[in-house]
């Protein structure tokens, strides 16, 4: 379209990515043809997740879009690519690879750490934590490092603290103020806050000024301190704050604050009214936000801008609440009560469980002006609705802060905020939005995120979300029906627990006492192969029984999975991929003879479709006498374990990988669940098993095994979460007993783990808590019962093949031996397929 | 009244009628075939027959539900085995239930259910299954085809 814009932001950073997807989102690439510029190599990434890149998660999970994002929406993004200047005469930007026109500009090229001038800070080894590159070179320096010291005590300096203990070092902070996060508390909460810090091993230094730093005795580096005090650290992290990246605009000639940022007006307009500036290189009234809810505020600003909306950028909350190295620290308004003169305070101190709460309150004890919190989160969210809506005080305001037993706390229901309430901060979703968004049609908590992307910025709202979701359900008389199918008004869950409570063994009995009486008490192809699946998990008997035959998909009744034409696909068991050239050549002698066409599979086994129903048994016949098992790939139940190769080969390998994936696999083989679940077992860091994307991936570690949980792969992929580090092999089996079978017993029917896990209420914490600290004191039951599946598991193959009644199913034609004459197959690529 | 005195009764109800169906062939050309017996049926599921008829062979696919309606209804149901939707002889390893008070199959390509009664399809009204007229004869199972 000749009269299409060009719009050019600089700063592909959480910001800048903000303002694309306004763009995209909201119809404006008709008008502007967008070029993205982006330093880094990696196209942008939630920052605020940094310290999780340690703890299993890549570039690509920290992705704030699919690879394909801009491409698709079509948006340039050009990345590794640095813009060197901006030509306001010619208005081009330009790059080492050239010059490019603009007719609006949008600076977003946030900020840079802060490396104090302090001699000697250019060592080797003395890094600044920021982007992903920074933690890559954290990542090498701490390869041969024993310590690291991070410079600077406040939220950031606190996140890297974080990610060096991660690395295994020993981790200390040195802090110039007399207290670590100066910012968000004062004196007491900041004793707190080290006392805590310190119980976790971390070393924290207050009061301190580097002087120099120079080769060390024992270590790397000798910080020298203002008293010749010294500390002796391999690697230093310099996290003392930000400073707004503004160079490319001093250099053009914009107007820059005296302490630097880019001054801007309300609507992000820069000096020069072409260009905009937003996020952390912008200066608003003499301020810079470093927080990531008021740089998506100033790109909405600046997409109205750039479309002639009236939505304007007036400012932002700066109240956090944060989780550093597992303490929690929420700060909301004038937390220090500085900025009122008149203010009254209520403090509450609890030395023993170490939480500290203080409430800043106006004169008359209406309205709440600013809290702190230190150690416990859990009235943040509430306290911030009183905050943000100026909602008027109970008459005790202290109750809002003393502890929960002492009676009287009163949390705000989500039926008590106002329609303007703010629930998330991030996408500037209010309580009115929700309400407007279930009105239009939304039926579920996911329905509402999806339509007004709440909750999915930070996700600090995500129980605050919830609650104002289920409260507007249930105000509009919608109850969720979470029956399994019209036969049962139970959910799989309640199923299974009848059974088990019970002990129910077959369908028949179940539908009897348990089904609606309104209906034939037939079941359908939803109740049966669930019930199937929960009566196997429970008592594992041979599926093929007759009591359990009509319960089965037809995958499960011919142990086979069926393809397209009605032929199957034939897949033995091949654990860990290990296999022997005696039995690959009888996968082959046994393809060719029934004319199977052969694939090698995902999950390092190989496939054999084309099976005709009638030779199915005579295919199994041939391969159990050659030692293969059934390999379940039919069945809601372990697929596999895939492996690499491991120490026994590998010369990175730290562990028998293979041998695991092998031990992992006999020992789940035939477990029923209510999904497949596949296994990862990967020999070292390099994770050629790519297990963090199974439903369980184990990595092995110098000292063991690290237990990844909740991967998918697939048309949702989800990168598995860290669970337990350096577990030995019987920890490893009894943790991984424990989970499965809590999996088994509390998921709903077709839910892998990781839409389990999304759905769990307490996320991976609550599930930390019920598998390694048993906090449901149910452990001991689910690894007796894993092992009662283990003990009983047969082959239902060699089962089948040997009991008559059983083969008689597999017949085309119950009444004529003739073969479906109907299947025909064609030739491609030397072999068969359906024609 | 249980299940097999029930199986029981309508079992004497077909041998007592046997001859009147016995190899009289309908006006619309058909007669009645045995196919299988009792014994090659799978109760609540369905098995594959070959049916030799006047306008050629077809593959049928016969459920067995016994007890079915209490006495009131059918316990034995013939229908096409060929599914419409994925062009496979497949109906026969489908999983039987009932919905909305019907007993249905459920596809197992791709899931759509068939009324045994009638053949129709729930999901597209303009699909419908063949069906043919089946009973037992003592231990025999025969077919109208």
């Amino acid at each position: 379209m000749s009269t299409q814009q060009q719009l050019i932001i600089i700063g592909n950073g959480m910001v800048g990515h903000h303002l694309v997807e306004q763009l995209v989102d909201n119809g404006a690439l008709e008008r502007y043809q967008v070029t993205v510029f982006g330093e880094e190599r990696h196209r942008a990434y939630d920052r605020v997740h940094l310290s999780e890149y340690f703890s299993g998660r890549d570039a690509d999970s920290l992705a704030l879009c699919e690879a394909g994002y801009y491409a698709t929406s079509g948006v340039e993004l050009r990345t590794s690519e640095a813009v060197i200047e901006i030509d306001r005469n010619s208005q081009e930007v330009v790059t080492e690879q050239g010059r490019y026109p603009y007719d609006r500009l949008v600076l977003a090229t946030g900020s840079f750490p802060f490396v104090p001038p302090i001699p000697g800070n250019d060592r080797d080894g003395c890094l600044v934590y920021r982007t992903l590159d920074d933690l890559d070179a954290i990542q090498a320096a701490a390869e041969n490092a024993t310590t690291g010291v991070v410079v600077g005590g406040g939220l950031l300096g606190l996140e890297a603290a974080n990610a060096l203990r991660g690395l295994n070092l020993d981790t200390a902070v040195v802090e110039f103020a007399s207290r670590l996060m100066p910012m968000q508390v004062d004196n007491e909460g900041g004793e707190l806050l080290r006392e805590k810090i310190e119980a976790l091993g971390v070393q924290v230094l207050l009061e301190r000024a580097t002087q120099r730093i120079e080769d060390g005795e024992a270590s790397r580096h000798r910080m020298v301190f203002q008293d010749d005090k010294v500390l002796e650290t391999d690697l230093i992290v310099f996290s003392a704050g930000i400073r707004p990246r503004d160079q490319l605009a001093r250099d053009c000639g914009l107007e820059i604050g005296e302490r630097g940022g880019v001054v801007v007006d309300n609507q992000c307009l820069t000096s020069d009214p072409a260009i905009l500036a937003i996020g952390e290189v912008a200066l608003w009234n003499q301020s810079i936000f470093g927080l990531v809810a008021p740089g998506y505020q100033m790109a909405k600003a600046a997409f109205s801008t750039l479309t002639e909306g009236d939505t304007q950028f007036g400012g932002a909350d700066m109240s956090t609440k944060l989780k550093l190295l597992g303490v929690d620290v929420g700060s909301i308004g004038d937390a220090h009560g500085n900025q009122n003169p008149s203010a009254r305070m209520f403090r509450y101190l609890d030395p023993i469980k170490q939480e500290y709460r203080k409430l800043v309150v106006s004169s008359d004890g209406k309205k709440l002006l600013g809290a702190m919190l230190v150690g416990n989160n859990s009235v943040y969210d509430t306290l911030l609705q009183y905050y943000s809506n100026g909602i008027e005080l109970p008459d005790e305001p202290a109750s809002l802060i003393l502890p929960q037993s002492s009676g009287a706390a009163p949390t705000l229901g989500p039926g008590a905020l106002p329609e303007t309430a703010s629930i998330c901060s991030c996408h500037n979703v209010t309580k009115g939005d929700i309400c407007a968004t279930i009105d239009a049609g939304a039926v579920d908590l996911g329905g509402v995120k999806a339509a007004t992307k709440a909750s999915t910025g930070c996700g600090g709202c995500t129980a605050l979300l919830k609650s104002v979701v289920d409260h507007e359900l249930e105000a509009r008389g919608v109850e969720v029906d979470k029956s399994i199918c019209e036969h049962f008004a139970h959910t799989r869950q309640e199923l299974y627990d009848i059974v088990r409570v019970e002990g129910i063994k077959t369908f028949t009995d179940l539908i009897e006492k348990h089904g609606n009486a309104d209906t034939h008490r037939l079941g359908c192809d939803i109740c049966k192969p669930a019930v199937a699946s929960i009566l196997a998990s429970c008592f594992n008997e041979p599926i093929t029984d007759a009591a359990h035959i009509p319960l089965q998909d037809t995958n499960d009744t011919f142990m086979a999975n069926m393809q397209k034409n009605g032929t199957y696909s034939v897949v033995p068991r091949v654990a860990g991929g290990e296999i022997t050239p005696d039995k690959l050549i009888v996968l082959g002698e046994v393809a060719k003879k029934y004319s199977l066409y052969s694939k090698v599979t995902g999950g390092q086994r190989i496939d054999l479709f084309g099976a005709r129903l009638e030779d199915l048994p005579d295919i199994w016949g041939e391969l159990i006498a050659a030692g293969f098992e059934t390999g379940h790939a039919y069945g809601k139940s372990l697929r596999t374990v895939k492996s690499c190769v491991g120490s026994t080969w590998c010369r990175y390998g730290v562990q028998d990988s293979v041998g695991m994936a092998i031990q992992l696999e006999n020992r789940y083989k035939g477990l029923r669940s209510p999904h497949k679940i596949k296994f990862g077992v990967s020999g070292c860091t390099r994770e050629c098993a790519e297990a963090q994307s199974k439903d369980i991936g184990i990595i092995a570690t110098e000292n063991g095994w690290n237990l990844y949980v909740c991967g998918n792969g697939g048309m949702r992929p989800r990168h598995a979460e860290l669970f337990a580090t350096d577990l030995d092999d019987e920890q490893l089996y009894r943790t991984i007993d424990r989970f499965l079978m809590f999996y088994v017993r509390t998921a709903d029917r077709l839910q892998r783990t990781a839409v389990w896990r999304e759905n769990l209420d307490g996320g991976l914490e609550y599930l930390k808590e019920v598998i390694l600290e048993d906090s449901l004191g149910i452990n001991d039951e689910l690894e007796r019962q894993m092992q009662t599946v283990v003990d009983t598991y047969q082959c239902e193959w060699a089962d089948a093949i040997s009991d008559p009644e059983k083969l008689k199913r597999f017949r085309s034609f119950v009444n004529d031996d003739r073969p479906d004459p109907s299947i025909i197959m064609t030739s491609e690529r030397g072999q068969l397929r359906p024609a | 009244m249980t299940g097999t005195a029930l199986k029981k009764e309508m079992d004497m109800a077909d041998i007592q009628n046997s001859e009147a169906f016995e190899n009289h062939a309908s006006e619309n050309n058909t007669a009645w075939q045995k196919v299988c017996t009792k014994a090659d049926l799978v109760a609540f599921s369905g098995v594959a027959a070959w049916l030799e008829t006047a306008d050629g062979p077809a593959q049928v696919a016969i459920f067995y539900l016994p007890g079915l309606g209490q006495g009131k209804g059918d316990e034995l149901f013939a229908l096409d085995h060929h599914d419409p939707f994925s062009n496979a002889n497949v109906i026969a390893r489908g999983i039987v239930g009932d919905l909305k008070g019907a007993a249905v199959v459920a596809s197992p390509i791709y899931k759509q259910h068939f009324r045994l009664e009638d053949g129709q399809c729930l999901e597209d009204e303009d699909v419908k299954l063949r069906t043919w007229k089946v009973k037992f004869k003592g231990d025999e199972v025969w077919v109208e085809g």
